[in-house]
């Protein structure tokens, strides 16, 4: 399967920021590396979001400014961070605790597969002479109550991300409620893949061509929506 | 007088057998004891089995005890990061072994070693590569996997302030595995950058009880990993 040539759907700025506008007010949220970390920038006036980073920070703020940082206040990512006021740092033990019992909203993350039973497949593409890494994700998609995914709708070689079933390791089985991608949002239901929003530009016949399994068309009553 | 203060380094490393089990504190760099481990390599145990979330960077402070060839086996969640050559060598000549363990589950086991027990389930890993073989059971309408409890001959730990008791403050996000560690340790090393009289810690604010720290070194002013791998140390 191959993509068209012209560049058509979300820039992943964008798709952060679509991300944004799903996040309630007061929401706490574990954000991944790379994409999930732009939604910081987006998140809509008048709300306030407590970011965790399981490396043992709540309240997590922003990149300090040049000079300004200390080489052990960093995210999960390892790269400098700030604590905004009132914000708490603590042990693995306990901030694992805060994800694997049901303390965080939500978490954001990356994908290199999802499955339209919400199988996840994110650390690992099983290459023998990989060097497996985990990290937290495994923990964060057992324990956090709401998972969504952030990704391209494909690979670079144009191959689906949504699929059948996950031919990579899985992360978790059946954790995944929604998927924001460059073409489309798209729910994890019991029936499968459901379309909620297309990207501007983009026909549903685009998307279930780029699709690896069924895509079922947008409910009827959107106000279904789990959020 | 109870005072666990050594006046080095390398006094306090000095017992760590061959094929000792050694904790080493620390996310990337941040809580990273390099001097203790420094130590470690001058010190010269081998066939030791280290738990640490990562396998260091470059060529100092954990990668440095890992390309010494003194780690037989890794435990960690993440071996991959910026500047991690050593041990994806090591790992694929064969010549150091990896447990990969999902990273929350890797500090509930060093949580529960340290508190006395033995096992907990966890949904964590269920369905997975990493939760194969493993005990399962059901308990409402989730199952979960069976996951032991880690403990170790040698904690090595970095703490921001220390009194002679051994209660320990940390440094923001340098906290991570030391006050686990320090439960699980059976020999908890502290390598402190300040060092107070008892008294001078208030005790509503102490992260890790005296109980749990055997011994102290005062290091004063502590090397950062990174500014030695920009500088392109290589220890010893």
């Amino acid at each position: 399967m191959t993509q068209a040539s012209t560049p058509r759907g979300l820039t992943r700025g964008e798709m952060a920021q679509r991300v944004a506008l799903d996040i309630p007010d007061g929401s706490v949220v574990n954000l991944g590396i790379g994409i999930p970390e732009l939604i910081t920038q987006f998140v809509p006036e008048g709300r306030e979001l407590i970011y965790h980073t399981e490396n043992g920070l709540l309240g997590m703020g922003p990149s300090p400014e040049p000079g300004q940082g200390d080489l052990e206040l960093i995210n999960a990512g390892k790269r400098q961070v700030t604590a905004i006021p009132g914000a708490a740092y603590f042990h693995h033990a306990d901030s694992f605790a805060m994800i694997r019992g049901g303390h965080i909203d939500l978490c954001v993350l990356g994908a290199l597969q999802v499955a339209q039973n919400g199988d996840l497949a994110n650390w690992s593409t099983g290459a023998p002479d990989a060097i497996p890494a985990v990290g937290g994700a495994m923990d964060l998609v057992a324990g956090v109550r709401t998972i969504y995914v952030i990704t391209q709708h494909c690979t670079k070689k144009g191959d689906p991300k949504l699929v059948d079933a996950c031919s990579f390791p899985l992360t978790g089985v059946g954790v995944v409620h929604r998927i924001y991608t460059d073409l489309a949002v798209v729910d994890v239901t019991a029936d499968g893949f459901r379309l909620v929003e297309l990207s501007p530009g983009v026909d549903f016949d685009y998307v279930q061509q780029h699709t690896g399994a069924t895509l079922l068309p947008i409910a009827e009553d959107r106000a279904a929506s789990h959020v | 007088m109870i005072d666990k203060q050594l006046e080095s380094a390398a006094r306090a490393v000095a017992d760590v057998f061959d094929g000792a089990t050694v904790m080493v504190g620390g996310f990337g760099e941040a809580g990273s004891p390099i001097e203790l481990i420094h130590a470690l390599i001058d010190q010269g145990a081998k066939d030791l089995t280290v738990v640490n979330n990562n396998t260091g960077s470059g060529e100092v402070g954990l990668a440095a005890l890992i390309k010494a060839g003194r780690v037989s086996k890794m435990i960690c969640s993440y071996p991959r990061t910026t500047n991690s050559t050593v041990f994806p060598e090591r790992y694929r000549s064969g010549t150091t072994q990896l447990e990969l363990v999902p990273q929350g589950t890797l500090a509930e086991r060093i949580r529960a070693g340290g508190a006395g027990i033995p096992a907990f389930y966890t949904a964590t890993s269920v369905g997975t590569p990493l939760g194969e073989g493993k005990e399962l059971r059901t308990f409402g309408e989730r199952e979960y996997v069976l996951e032991h409890g880690l403990t170790a001959d040698f904690a090595l730990i970095k703490a921001r302030a220390v009194d002679r008791l051994g209660n320990l403050l940390f440094n923001k996000t340098a906290r991570n595995f030391g006050p686990i560690m320090a439960m699980a340790g059976a020999v908890t090393i502290v390598q402190s950058a300040s060092v107070v009289a008892a008294g001078e810690l208030d005790p509503e604010t102490i992260v890790t009880p005296g109980i749990f720290v055997d011994r102290i070194v005062h290091i004063a002013d502590p090397a950062h990993e990174s500014e030695l791998v920009a500088e392109g140390v290589s220890y010893p």
